[in-house]
């Protein structure tokens, strides 16, 4: 049986359609309502919420914390002050990406990480080999719910019971009390939208939620699934593990793998050459910036808008707009010259409705990764293998100044 | 005298067509000033915040014809492009019951199938053959109309292209395109339905913004024009631009701005200037003369050929056509401010029955009745209301927990056989309210405001003759090859270099900007030879 999150009390009755499907083994609701779409308009038109709450969870505390963190996280963790959330990775000795997620420290010293997949003992195992280091981590991925609320009308929302987010700097980390219970605050998110994240205690998950559905009210606050979310995430130029790039330590091959620089991370190490950290893979990764041998660089592929319409066109049928959203692989191949010359592939695919184009996150070789570059994507029409033109464009494809704005009035 | 600014291009009338048209021309590199007579630009599609914080769709209320490519070609998206879902359908009944369709096809099959299990195939069957018609037609749609009268080789063989193309359609969509030329849209539906709520349903797509019942033979193609527009590539589906229509056409303003185009509002037209056939200018009614070689006309058909010009210089035929044009409005629209939401007997608390349309007319005898009263010179006592709670779709339209409805009306006669309509309007309003609070009682209560529009209004605000919403009616004797009149509905004039761009020329009225991107190929397309 699957497990459910702290809000499903709450969930259950939201759940227009039925359907539920299993998230690291919590039940979690794909959509709520029949249109995924609303509920992504929700996300750029008024807010939504969404229930994360099936995240791994660790919290890292003892004198040593940061110290084992600079030691396995490959982005430098001294940049993660008391109050403020990093996007960040870890990678495996040659310099191969575990996983992603996000560290917060909360408090001087005390560390909250999520991550997609099981990584306790792991990091407990570092931790063991620092001798005599004063660091606890626990997994405390039951003890708290996570709400994301997103969507440009999110500050109106979250304004209203309680002061810590006005403001809230871009991935800025606050302490509050909600409905007089300790929450904590990030303005973060994986829509590429104004949006705050919120950890709740498990037992506070009924009091918390219907806080937030009361304030959200009229400002048609919706309640989005899994669906909406990986949309908004396209369009933000956001990867997801398991779709975009796998987990270096269940590979079998190198050619599962991915480094941080291969996956569009290399703003990471920046400052890799005045910052003398010692972090697992650094000398793999140093190798790779340097001798240039990554064998990949991740891009944002807008499709070409003509060329989409035509191949169905010419089909006689209409071309897939609406709600298409794909983790199915899709070949690309270098245009001219030879038919059918591979050259990478995408990961992710939406016809972005918001943007009026389909977009997608793929790999390409160096030689083809600048933008403006023109390949050709594979589709299928009527079951048959056709090219269209893409260009690889810039990412995020969708960026509001709302999504980094201080917000400290009350307007959006 | 001053010496009179120049430009290469003016376009006369900043309503959504002329914005489209005045984006191309400037995107091709012509200095474009788009000259408007209110003080906004928008024409019919206009948002205005009539009550602090209630924004109202004044006029036309939804999105569906817009041409795709023209979002593509000027940017829009770049300019703040966003058009909302309008996911659902609710129409109630006469008797408590109701339709409510949404996104789902399963759902609506069972939903249909509460009232008729035959009607619930057949509704998919009809949706899917309409769907396949209007593919069938769209590429027509987004072209140049043949001349059917130029004897020109081109014209020629345009024109046979079009019958070749017409014979070769798919025997099953021609006969239905036969059916829809031939018969009224009840015909139609009879032979697929037997539920007058469903009926009634489909049926209202037959008589928006047009003088003609749902049993008039006209009815089947407003029907069929209603369904060539999409939602994210989903056929016949709707949509609510983020801010309303005003707010589509701010990003219409934003984009010919950025293609380096000028507006100039508060500068209504009086005359085009023409010297031996050849346009040069315009003058303002406050006697400012400006230059321009090219000027494009984005008003009706009327205004074009016998306002903006002397009908005594345009060819008999033409103004005989013009004049014979049908405008008749037969549309109104009351806007109402409210506290709540309203409430479904039944179905209280529920908002997402307003997400989208509502939709009150609920058979074809009650559509009839209140075509009976057009007919005899007054409006609808139990009108047929399209409406839209924007506001459960785009909380930004009014203050929290509060909502708007844009109620469209038919049928409200232009000319009123016994009245008129400043005596008239506040009536209108009490039938509108009392019509929707018949079927969602205590309507009434919820009201804080209501803006009522008369076409006398829309023909005095907006400047569409007779208030008809579509700038002429959508009858296939003004139509396509038709549209606003045969030979002349290539977007040109007698006049050289003075060119015709509204919704009076193909494909026609919505806000589809149709009009005006064609308008702008032909332009181009003249310039270069």
């Amino acid at each position: 049986m699957p497990r459910t999150t702290p809000f499903q009390s709450r969930l259950e009755p939201l759940n227009h359609t039925g359907v539920w499907k299993h998230w690291s083994g919590y039940l979690v609701a794909p959509q709520y309502q029949y249109s995924a779409n609303a509920e992504y308009y929700s996300i750029r038109n008024s807010v939504s919420v969404l229930d994360t709450s099936p995240l791994f969870k660790y919290r890292f505390t003892g004198t040593d914390a940061g110290s084992l963190l600079e030691r396995v996280l490959a982005r430098d963790i001294g940049g993660c002050g008391v109050g403020r959330a990093q996007y960040t990775c870890w990678c495996d000795e040659r310099g191969f990406v575990l996983q992603d997620g996000v560290v917060m420290q909360v408090a001087p010293g005390e560390y909250w990480l999520t991550a997609a997949e099981p990584t306790l003992r792991y990091f407990r195992n570092i931790a063991r080999e620092m001798t005599g280091a004063d660091v606890v981590i626990e997994d405390v991925s039951a003890d708290f719910g996570i709400l994301a609320l997103q969507g440009p009308h999110a500050h109106r929302v979250i304004s209203q019971l309680t002061d810590a987010a006005t403001p809230l700097k871009y991935f800025g980390v606050a302490q509050t009390r909600l409905e007089g219970c300790e929450v904590t605050v990030s303005r973060t998110g994986y829509t590429g939208d104004l949006g705050y994240e919120l950890w709740i205690r498990a037992e506070d998950a009924g009091t918390i939620w219907d806080a937030l559905m009361a304030a959200g009210k009229g400002h048609n606050i919706t309640p989005i699934g899994t669906t909406a979310l990986k949309m908004a995430r396209v369009e933000a130029g956001l990867l997801l593990m398991g779709a975009d790039f796998h987990m270096s330590r269940f590979a079998w091959v190198d050619a599962q793998r991915e480094t941080p620089n291969e996956l569009g991370w290399g703003w990471m190490f920046r400052k890799l050459a005045e910052d003398g950290r010692t972090f697992i893979g650094r000398s793999a990764i140093e190798a790779e910036l340097e001798q240039g041998t990554s064998r990949w660089k991740t891009v944002g592929l807008a499709v070409d808008w003509d060329d989409y319409e035509r191949v169905f066109t010419d089909a006689g049928i209409l071309p897939p707009r609406h709600e298409v959203y794909s983790e199915s692989t899709m070949s690309i191949y270098r245009r001219g010259g030879k038919e059918w010359d591979y050259a990478g592939y995408a990961s992710s695919f939406l016809t972005s409705s918001l943007l009026r184009k389909p977009i997608a996150l793929a790999k390409l070789p160096l030689d083809l990764a600048e933008t403006g570059s023109e390949v050709d994507l594979e589709v299928a029409v009527i079951r048959q293998p056709k090219n269209v033109l893409a260009r690889v464009a810039r990412m995020p494809f969708f960026n509001p100044p709302r999504k980094t704005a201080l917000m400290n009035g009350s307007a959006a | 005298m001053p010496t009179p600014e120049t430009y290469d291009a003016i376009v006369i009338g900043g309503g959504h067509n002329g914005l489209v048209n005045a984006g191309y021309l400037a995107k091709a590199g012509l200095n474009t000033l788009v000259l408007e007579r209110r003080h906004l630009v928008g024409g019919a599609a206009i948002t205005e915040e009539v009550v602090p914080g209630f924004k109202f769709t004044t006029f036309s209320y939804a999105l569906s014809l817009l041409r795709p490519q023209i979002v593509q070609d000027l940017e829009l998206v770049k300019h703040g492009l966003m058009v909302l879902p309008m996911l659902n359908t609710f129409q109630p009944g006469l008797d408590g019951e109701y339709l409510f369709l949404g996104p789902d096809a399963d759902a609506n099959y069972h939903e249909i199938a509460r009232h008729s299990i035959e009607d619930a195939e057949a509704s998919r069957e009809l949706d899917h053959l309409i769907s396949r018609l209007a593919r069938a037609l769209k590429p027509w749609m987004d072209r140049i109309p043949p001349n059917s009268l130029s004897s020109d080789p081109t014209e020629v063989a345009a024109m046979a292209e079009l019958r070749e193309y017409m014979a070769e359609l798919d025997p099953e969509v021609r006969e239905l395109m036969e059916k829809f030329t031939s018969c009224s849209a009840a015909e139609i539906l009879d032979e697929y339905f037997e539920t007058d709520l469903v009926k009634g349903l489909y049926a209202s797509s037959g008589i928006i913004g047009s003088k003609v019942g749902p049993r008039d033979k006209e009815s089947a193609l407003v029907w069929l024009f209603h369904k060539m527009g999409d939602f994210d590539g989903v056929p016949g589906q709707w949509g609510f631009h983020k801010g309303g229509n005003g707010g589509f056409t701010q990003v219409l303003a934003r984009a010919l701005e950025d293609f380096g185009g000028t507006i100039r509002t508060e500068a209504a037209v009086e005359r085009v200037l023409y010297e031996d056939g050849r346009a040069v200018g315009v003058s303002l009614q406050d006697g400012t003369v400006i230059n321009a070689d090219l000027v494009v006309s984005a008003l009706d058909p009327r205004q074009t050929f016998t306002r903006l010009v002397d009908p005594d210089d345009m060819p008999p035929d033409l103004v005989r056509h013009i004049t014979d044009y049908k405008f008749q409005g037969s549309a109104a629209k009351v806007n109402f401010a409210l506290s709540g939401i309203p409430q479904f007997p039944g179905l209280e608390g529920r908002e997402d029955i307003y997400m989208g349309f509502t939709n009150i007319g609920p058979s074809i005898a009650y559509l009839e009745e209140a075509f009976a009263d057009c007919k005899a010179g007054r409006f609808s006592r139990r009108p047929f209301l399209d409406c839209c709670v924007q506001s459960t779709i785009d909380p930004d339209m009014t203050p929290p927990g509060k909502h708007i409805m844009s109620a469209f009306v038919m049928y409200a006669p232009y000319h009123l056989s016994e009245s008129d309509w400043e005596t008239e309007r506040e009536n209108l309003g009490d039938t509108v309210q009392s019509t929707i609070e018949e079927f969602f009682p205590g309507f009434s209560d919820l009201v804080l405001h209501r803006e009522i529009i008369t076409p006398l209004d829309i023909e005095r605000l907006v400047g569409l003759s007779e208030g008809n919403i579509f700038a002429g009616e959508l009858f296939e004797s003004q139509l396509f090859l038709n549209r606003p009149a045969p030979g002349w509905n290539q977007y040109r004039t007698p006049i050289e270099g003075y060119y015709q761009c509204g919704s009076g020329t193909h494909p026609g009225g919505c806000v589809t900007g149709g009009p005006g991107w064609l308008a702008a190929q032909q332009i181009l397309g003249d310039r270069a030879d």
